[in-house]
C-alpha cells in the first residue's frame, strides 16, 4: 500500500493526512493518500486570507461526490494566499494533490507534531 | 461480526484497481477509478456493475403467485410470464421490509430479487408467509451472479453477446421484461437478460451462475472495455449517485421498517384491492394498517430537493425552515449531482412544507444551506 516514495522527501506530515513544505510561507496541502480515499472532491472550503490559525485545529472541509472531511491544519500562523484555483475547479486537488492541487499559504509561527515521508508512509499503511 | 461475503467477481475488482467497501455483509468495489468518471460513462455510454451481492430468491410451485400475492403488498399472480414488478414486502404494521423485483420466469417460478442486507429475512418471510401453499422457497443467492450493463450503449454491448436469433429479441425485450438465452461467452452461457436497472438510463441486468461470472465479465471488457471504450467499470458509490439523480429509494435511506410504501410516494406498488382466484380479496400480510395508512393524511411526505449553494446535504441532516430555523424534515440521501452540478437531495419533511417550490434549508454541520422542492426524477434520461 502506503510506500515512502509515495511522499515527497521535502514534505513534512500530519497524521490528519495534510502536508506542508518548508518554505516561507509555507504551503499546505492534502496528501493522496486523503485524496484518495475522499474520492471525488467537488468543493472546498478554506480559511479566509488574513485568518490566523492553530496546529491540529479544522480550518475547512473537503466534500467529496461520496463524503465530507474536515481540513486540519499542520501549522499555526496567518493565512497569507488560498488557491483559488482549486477552489474553482477541485478536481485538481485528485490530479495533483502534492502540486497544482495545494490548498493554503501560512506565515507559520510554529508547527504541530509533524511526521516525515517515512514516517508517515508508516502511518498511513 | 462475521466477515463480509466476497463475489464471485472480488479477485476481478482487485485486479483492477478498485477501492473495495463493506455493503449489506459483502466486500463490495465502491469505485474503480473516480466515481465521477464511473458517473458520466453510464450516462454517455455504458457502465458496468458486480450486483452480485443482491439476493436471488426463488418461489415454485402451481400455487406460487398466490402465495406470492399473501406475502408481498404487490400482485404477482397478475405478472405476465417473462415480465417483472417492482414490489416489497411489508411487516404486519405496514412497514417495508424490503424493496423487491418481482420476476415471473415460468407460470409456477417466480424470481425475487432482494437488497443485499436484507436477502436472508426476505428468504425466513417468504418461507413462513407461504407455508400451506405447497410451495419451494429456495434462497439462490449463493449459487447467483448478477452482472449489469448500464448506459445508452448497453443495448449495443449485450446484443453483441447474444447469439444472431436472439438479438432481436434482447434488442426488443421491454422494460421490466427479461428473457432466458445463451451468452456468446466461451462455449456459451446460460443467462437470464432483464431489461431492468437502478441508474436511471437503458439497461440490462444478467443473471448467471455464479461459476460464469468472472468468464462473462472478462468477456465484457475484453470486447467493449479498455481506453476508449463503451464499457467502464462502475462501483457503487457511482451506483448510488445515478440512482440518486433518477429518484429511485435506496433501503436504509428512503425505506425502513418505520416506513411504509405511502410516505416514499410508492403507495401504487401496494395493491390493497387484489382477489384470489376465487374472487376474494387477498388479505396480505400488512393489508390492514396500510389500508387504514392510505385512509388518513401522512405525518411526512418524500421530496425532492435542490441546492441553490454549493455545499451538498448529507443523509441524516436536518431540514429546517428558512429564518426560524425549525425542523422540518430529516435528509435520506444527499449528494452533489455529477449529471445537474447541484446539491440534490431526498427528505421526509411535513406535508405544509412538501409543495414545488417550497424555500428550505438544511442544515450542513450548523450551518444553513438554502434548498427547494423540486419534482423527481431530478434526471430524466433525454432531457440533460
Amino acid at each position: 500500500m502506503a510506500d515512502a516514495a509515495d511522499f515527497p522527501a521535502n514534505l513534512r506530515y500530519s497524521v490528519e493526512h495534510e502536508w506542508v513544505d518548508g518554505a516561507s510561507p509555507a504551503t499546505v496541502g492534502i496528501t493522496s493518500v486523503a485524496s484518495e480515499a475522499l474520492g471525488d472532491v467537488v468543493y472546498l472550503e478554506l480559511p479566509e486570507v488574513g485568518a490566523t490559525i492553530e496546529s491540529g485545529t479544522v480550518v475547512g472541509e473537503i466534500e467529496s461526490t461520496k463524503s465530507v472531511s474536515e481540513l486540519y491544519s499542520p501549522v499555526s500562523g496567518a493565512v497569507v494566499e488560498v488557491n483559488q484555483a482549486a477552489i474553482d475547479d477541485p478536481a485538481v486537488v485528485n490530479a495533483d494533490p502534492f502540486g497544482a492541487g495545494w490548498l493554503f499559504k501560512v506565515d507559520v509561527t510554529s508547527t504541530g507534531d509533524l511526521l516525515s515521508a517515512e514516517d508517515y508512509a508508516a502511518h498511513a499503511r | 461480526m462475521s466477515e463480509d461475503k466476497k463475489t464471485p467477481l472480488y479477485d476481478e475488482h482487485v485486479a483492477l484497481g478498485a477501492a473495495m467497501t463493506g455493503f449489506g455483509g459483502w466486500l463490495m468495489p465502491l469505485r474503480y477509478t473516480s466515481d465521477l468518471a464511473e458517473h458520466r460513462a453510464v450516462r454517455t455510454s455504458a457502465g458496468l456493475f458486480d450486483l452480485s451481492h443482491m439476493g436471488e430468491i426463488e418461489v415454485t410451485g402451481p400455487e406460487a403467485g398466490a402465495a406470492l400475492d399473501h406475502a408481498l403488498v404487490g400482485s404477482a399472480s397478475g405478472i405476465a410470464v417473462g415480465r417483472a414488478k417492482y414490489s416489497m414486502i411489508c411487516a404486519d404494521d405496514g412497514s417495508v421490509l424490503d424493496d423487491l423485483i418481482v420476476y415471473r420466469l415460468t407460470d409456477e417460478r417466480f424470481l425475487v430479487v432482494a437488497n443485499a442486507g436484507n436477502t436472508e429475512l426476505v428468504a425466513r418471510e417468504l418461507l413462513a408467509r407461504c407455508e400451506g401453499h405447497g410451495v419451494v422457497v429456495a434462497d439462490r443467492s449463493q449459487d447467483a451472479a448478477l452482472i449489469a450493463v448500464q448506459g445508452p450503449a448497453a443495448v449495443q454491448i449485450v446484443t453483441a453477446m447474444v447469439a444472431d436469433d436472439d438479438v432481436e429479441t434482447v434488442r426488443d425485450l421491454r422494460y421490466y421484461a427479461a428473457v432466458p438465452t445463451t451468452l456468446q461467452v466461451g462455449a456459451g452461457v446460460r443467462a437470464l437478460v432483464a431489461r431492468t436497472g437502478y441508474t436511471g438510463e437503458d439497461g440490462f441486468e444478467l443473471f448467471v451462475a455464479s461459476e460464469d461470472a468472472v468468464a462473462l465479465w472478462r468477456a465484457l471488457l475484453e470486447r467493449f472495455g479498455g481506453d476508449g471504450g463503451l464499457l467502464v467499470p462502475a462501483g457503487l458509490s457511482a451506483r448510488d449517485s445515478l440512482r440518486l439523480e433518477a429518484g429511485m429509494p435506496l433501503y436504509g435511506h428512503e425505506l425502513d421498517t418505520t416506513t411504509t410504501p405511502f410516505e416514499a410516494g410508492l403507495g401504487r406498488v401496494v395493491r390493497l384491492d387484489k382477489v384470489d382466484d376465487a374472487g376474494e380479496r387477498v388479505e396480505f400480510v400488512g393489508r390492514a394498517a396500510l389500508a387504514a395508512r392510505q385512509a388518513s393524511p401522512p405525518a411526512r411526505v418524500l421530496v425532492g430537493l435542490k441546492g441553490l449553494g454549493r455545499r451538498p446535504a448529507r443523509a441524516g441532516y436536518d431540514v429546517v425552515l428558512p429564518g426560524s430555523g425549525t425542523k422540518a424534515g430529516v435528509v435520506t440521501s444527499g449528494a452533489p449531482s455529477p449529471t445537474l452540478g447541484c446539491p440534490i437531495a431526498m427528505a421526509y419533511v411535513t406535508p405544509e412544507v412538501s409543495a414545488e417550490g417550497t424555500e428550505l434549508a438544511v442544515d450542513v454541520r450548523g450551518r444553513p444551506e438554502p434548498f427547494v422542492v423540486v419534482p423527481m426524477p431530478f434526471y430524466r434520461r433525454g432531457e440533460h
